[in-house]
C-alpha cells in the first residue's frame, strides 16, 4: 500500500459534498498534506472524514492579522490530512466536529478559551481550559492579551464550575481533588456512585495550565525546546523532539542522521524507564508490593545509566533544534548493549512472576473496561488504545527517521481492561529493548565522528509540524516561525487529551476504590494536557 | 510464592547509605534551622507532596525517594496522604494561578508551624514559565517558604539533602 493512496478517494467525496478544496499541499506542513477549505465547509469536511473512517487528532488556531486561521489534523493508514480554514477575528464562529468526533470536545472548548471561536453546535457550552484567572470575554492567545494578563490580586477557585447534576435515590457524590492524597499531579474528579459502583465520572482538569502557548510566542528556536521538555517531564524526549522536528521542518532542514537515531534511542529509554514504573505502580494500586519495589529499582538503575549517558537522569534537554546534545561512543554502546540484556533477563523473569498470579489476575482482569468502538471514537492512541483495538503507532507507520528503517510490529489486544493496558506495556519493554539494540548496530555501523548537530538557517521562517510516538502515544507539536526566526504560533496535543476521556467511561460500573489502579492503567498527564 | 521469596532473596537490599551531608551549602542551610527543627519534630517529619503546577518531572524523583534505592522512610520522614497531617509541604511547580487558592487552603489546613520546601526550580524562582497570566511563579509569591532545593528536577539525593537538612538528623556531617 503506497502512502496517502485514499487521499483522492477523500477529495473525490468532498467535491461530492461540494466542499471547495481551495488549494492543496502536500509540502507546506509535510509530511502531512493541508487542504485549505471555505469555514462553511469546515462541519461537512468532518462528516465526510467522519464517513470515512477518518481519526481526528486535534485542533488549533493562530490570529494572524483580522483572521483567525483553523486547523484540523485528520488522520488514516498513518498519513496525515491538515484541514484549513480562516474565519474572522472579530466574529470567530464555525461548526464544531464534536457531534461527529466526541474527542473534539475538549480541545475545541480549549480554542474557545484561549482564542474566543465560538463552535456553533459544539454539545457543552462550559469552559474547559478557563478558570477563575481571566475573565469570559478574555482571550490569552490574542495578540493583545498581555503576557502577564491582568489577573486578580487572589486567583479564586473556580468554585462555580458546573458539573453535570445526577439525582437519585441513594445517589451520592464524592468530589476528589485538586490537591490529591499522593504524589501526583492535581485534577478534580466528581464521582456520582450509589453503593459502590460508579455511576458517572466527570474530570476537571486546567489546574496546571502554564500558559505554554502563550509564553512560546517570542522564544528563538532553543528557549522553544526547553520549554517543550517541561510540557510534561514524564515525556521530556517526545515532546522535545516533536518540536525539534517541527522546527526542523518549518526551516526545511533535517538533523544529521546520527542525531536520529540517538534520538530514537533516548525515546525508547523514556518509554522503558514509564513503563517500568507504572507497571510497578499499577500492582501496588492492588495492594501488590513486591512488583512495585522491583519495578523502582529497575527503573532506578535505568534512569542513573540516563544520567551516565546524558547528564540528566530524565533526558531533558538533550534533543536540540538541530540535533542532539550528546553522542555515543563505542565505549556507551557496549554498556547499552549490556543494560539491554541485564533489563531483557530482569523484566522477563519478573514479568513471568505477574503472569502467574491468581490473585493479580482477579484484580486486573476485566477491570476498567474501554471498548474498542469508545476507544475509536475517542481516537485514543498508546497503550490505552492498543488495549483496546486501535493499532495507532507512528514508529510502524515510518514517517520519520530512525524508524523509518526499522521492522516493527504493534502490540495490540482488543480485551481492553487493566490488564490489557500492562499487558501491551510490557510487551512495549522488550519491543522497545529490541528497537534499540538495532539502532545500537546503526551507529556502530557510522564513525562516531559523524556530526550530531547541523546549523539552523538564519532567520528561518514558516511553519511545521512535528509527529512523534511517545510512551503515551500520538504526539502533535505545531510551530509557526515569523521572519526573525521567532516562534510566532506554538501547539502541542498530548495524547493525553484522547486518554482522559477514555478514562470516563473506563472507570463504569467499576467501584470507587478500584478507581486508582483504572486511572494509572491510563496515567494522563495533567500537565501535557493543561498546558 | 517461591518464585517470589527468590526473587527478593536475590534482590537483596539495594538501599544506600544516606547521602554525605559535607557540601558546605546544605551544612549552613542545616546548621541555620537544625535546631529549631530537632526541638519541633523530635527528628521525625511528615510531609505532603503538593504539585501547584509542576510538568510532574519533580514528582517523578519524588517517588523515587520513596522507592528502594534511596528510602526516605528509614530516617522518618513519611508522605502522608493530608496536610493536617503535615509538618511540611513539599511544593513543586510554578504556582498555577488555578492551583493559587488550592495551595492556600492547604497551606491553611496544615498545624502551624508549618514547613515549606520549595522544590525544584520552578518552585523557587518560577523556572521555565515565571509569571505571566496563568503562573505565579515562584511558592514564595503565594505562601511563605523556609528552604528552597534547586533542581530541574532535584535528583533524590538533592532532595535527600534538602529534606534531611531541614529535619537535622543525619549526622554524619
Amino acid at each position: 500500500m503506497s502512502r496517502f493512496d485514499w487521499l483522492s478517494e477523500f477529495l473525490a467525496e468532498l467535491e461530492e459534498e461540494h466542499v471547495v478544496v481551495h488549494s492543496g499541499s502536500a509540502r507546506a506542513l509535510a509530511p502531512a498534506h493541508l487542504l485549505r477549505i471555505d469555514p462553511e465547509d469546515w462541519g461537512k469536511a468532518a462528516a465526510v472524514a467522519r464517513n470515512m473512517d477518518l481519526r481526528w487528532a486535534g485542533i488549533w488556531g493562530d490570529e494572524q492579522d483580522n483572521d483567525i486561521v483553523l486547523s484540523a489534523l485528520l488522520v488514516n493508514q498513518g498519513d496525515y490530512v491538515v484541514l484549513r480554514t480562516a474565519v474572522l477575528s472579530d466574529n470567530p464562529e464555525i461548526a464544531s466536529h464534536t457531534p461527529l468526533y466526541p474527542g473534539a470536545n475538549r480541545p475545541e472548548r480549549h480554542l474557545h478559551d484561549m482564542l474566543g471561536v465560538r463552535f456553533t453546535d459544539h454539545p457543552d457550552a462550559r469552559r474547559w481550559t478557563r478558570h477563575r484567572a481571566w475573565s469570559e470575554d478574555q482571550h490569552p492567545l490574542h495578540h493583545d492579551f498581555p503576557v502577564a494578563g491582568n489577573p486578580p490580586e487572589h486567583t479564586p477557585a473556580d468554585a462555580d464550575y458546573p458539573f453535570a447534576p445526577i439525582q437519585g435515590s441513594g445517589v451520592y457524590e464524592i468530589p476528589v481533588g485538586p490537591v490529591h492524597a499522593g504524589i501526583i499531579e492535581p485534577g478534580h474528579f466528581r464521582f456520582q456512585a450509589a453503593g459502590e459502583p460508579i455511576l458517572r465520572l466527570e474530570e476537571r482538569l486546567g489546574y496546571v495550565h502554564k500558559g505554554i502557548e502563550k509564553i512560546a510566542v517570542g522564544r528563538d528556536a532553543e528557549g522553544l525546546a526547553r520549554l517543550a521538555g517541561r510540557i510534561s517531564g514524564d515525556s521530556t524526549v517526545a515532546h522535545t523532539w516533536a518540536t525539534c522536528q517541527a522546527v526542523e521542518r518549518a526551516c526545511g532542514m533535517r538533523p544529521p542522521e546520527r542525531a536520529s537515531i540517538i534520538r530514537g534511542l533516548l525515546c525508547e529509554r523514556e518509554r522503558v524507564a514509564n513503563h517500568l514504573g507504572d507497571i510497578g505502580a499499577i500492582c501496588n494500586d492492588v495492594g501488590f508490593a513486591f512488583p512495585q519495589m522491583q519495578c523502582q529499582a529497575l527503573r532506578e538503575q535505568w534512569q542513573r545509566h540516563s544520567a551516565e549517558l546524558t547528564g540528566h537522569r530524565l533526558m531533558m534537554d538533550v534533543v536540540i533544534p538541530g540535533g542532539v546534545m550528546i553522542n555515543l561512543d563505542e565505549t556507551a554502546i557496549t554498556g547499552l548493549r549490556d543494560a539491554h540484556v541485564r533489563l531483557r533477563d530482569q523484566a522477563r523473569e519478573l514479568f513471568d512472576i505477574l503472569d502467574d498470579q491468581p490473585s493479580l489476575e482477579d484484580r486486573l482482569l476485566t477491570a476498567g473496561y474501554l471498548s474498542p468502538d469508545t476507544a475509536k471514537a475517542l481516537g485514543a492512541s498508546g497503550y490505552v488504545g492498543k488495549a483496546s483495538g486501535q493499532a495507532i503507532d507512528l514508529r510502524a507507520d515510518g514517517l520519520y527517521a530512525p524508524y523509518s528503517r526499522l521492522q516493527f510490529n504493534t502490540a495490540l489486544s482488543e480485551n481492553g481492561d487493566v490488564a490489557a493496558r500492562m499487558g501491551i506495556r510490557q510487551e512495549e519493554v522488550f519491543s522497545s529493548l529490541n528497537l534499540m539494540d538495532e539502532m545500537l548496530d546503526m551507529l556502530e555501523q557510522q564513525s562516531d565522528r559523524i556530526d550530531i548537530f547541523a546549523e539552523l538557517p538564519d532567520a528561518p521562517c514558516g511553519e511545521g509540524l512535528g509527529l512523534i510516538d511517545g510512551w503515551r502515544g500520538e504526539i502533535v507539536s505545531y510551530v509557526r516561525l515569523d521572519e526573525e526566526g521567532r516562534v510566532a504560533r506554538f501547539f502541542a496535543r498530548d495524547p493525553s487529551w484522547f486518554t482522559w476521556p477514555a478514562l470516563e467511561r473506563i472507570v463504569l460500573g467499576n467501584i470507587v476504590p478500584d478507581f486508582p489502579v483504572c486511572n494509572k492503567s491510563v496515567n494522563g498527564s495533567y500537565s501535557g494536557h493543561d498546558l | 510464592m517461591m518464585r517470589i521469596l527468590n526473587r527478593i532473596r536475590a534482590t537483596g537490599t539495594l538501599t544506600e547509605p544516606a547521602p554525605d551531608l559535607h557540601d558546605p551549602e546544605i551544612e549552613a542551610l542545616g546548621r541555620e534551622i537544625k535546631t529549631q527543627v530537632d526541638a519541633r519534630f523530635a527528628g521525625s517529619l511528615a510531609i505532603r507532596e503538593v504539585d501547584a503546577g509542576s510538568c510532574n518531572g519533580c514528582e517523578l524523583e519524588i517517588h523515587a525517594v520513596n522507592g528502594p534505592h534511596y528510602d526516605i522512610e528509614r530516617f522518618g520522614v513519611h508522605f502522608v496522604a493530608s496536610p493536617r497531617h503535615a509538618d511540611v509541604l513539599l511544593v513543586t511547580g510554578p504556582v498555577s494561578r488555578h492551583m493559587e487558592t488550592a495551595l492556600r487552603r492547604t497551606w491553611e489546613a496544615t498545624p502551624k508551624p508549618g514547613f515549606v520546601i520549595a522544590s525544584g526550580d520552578c518552585a523557587c524562582n518560577g523556572g521555565e514559565f515565571g509569571v505571566s497570566y496563568a503562573s505565579c511563579g515562584a511558592v514564595e509569591n503565594v505562601i511563605p517558604v523556609d528552604i528552597r532545593i534547586p533542581g530541574c528536577p532535584p535528583s533524590p539525593v538533592e532532595l535527600m539533602k534538602g529534606i534531611l537538612a531541614l529535619i537535622g538528623t543525619a549526622k554524619t556531617a
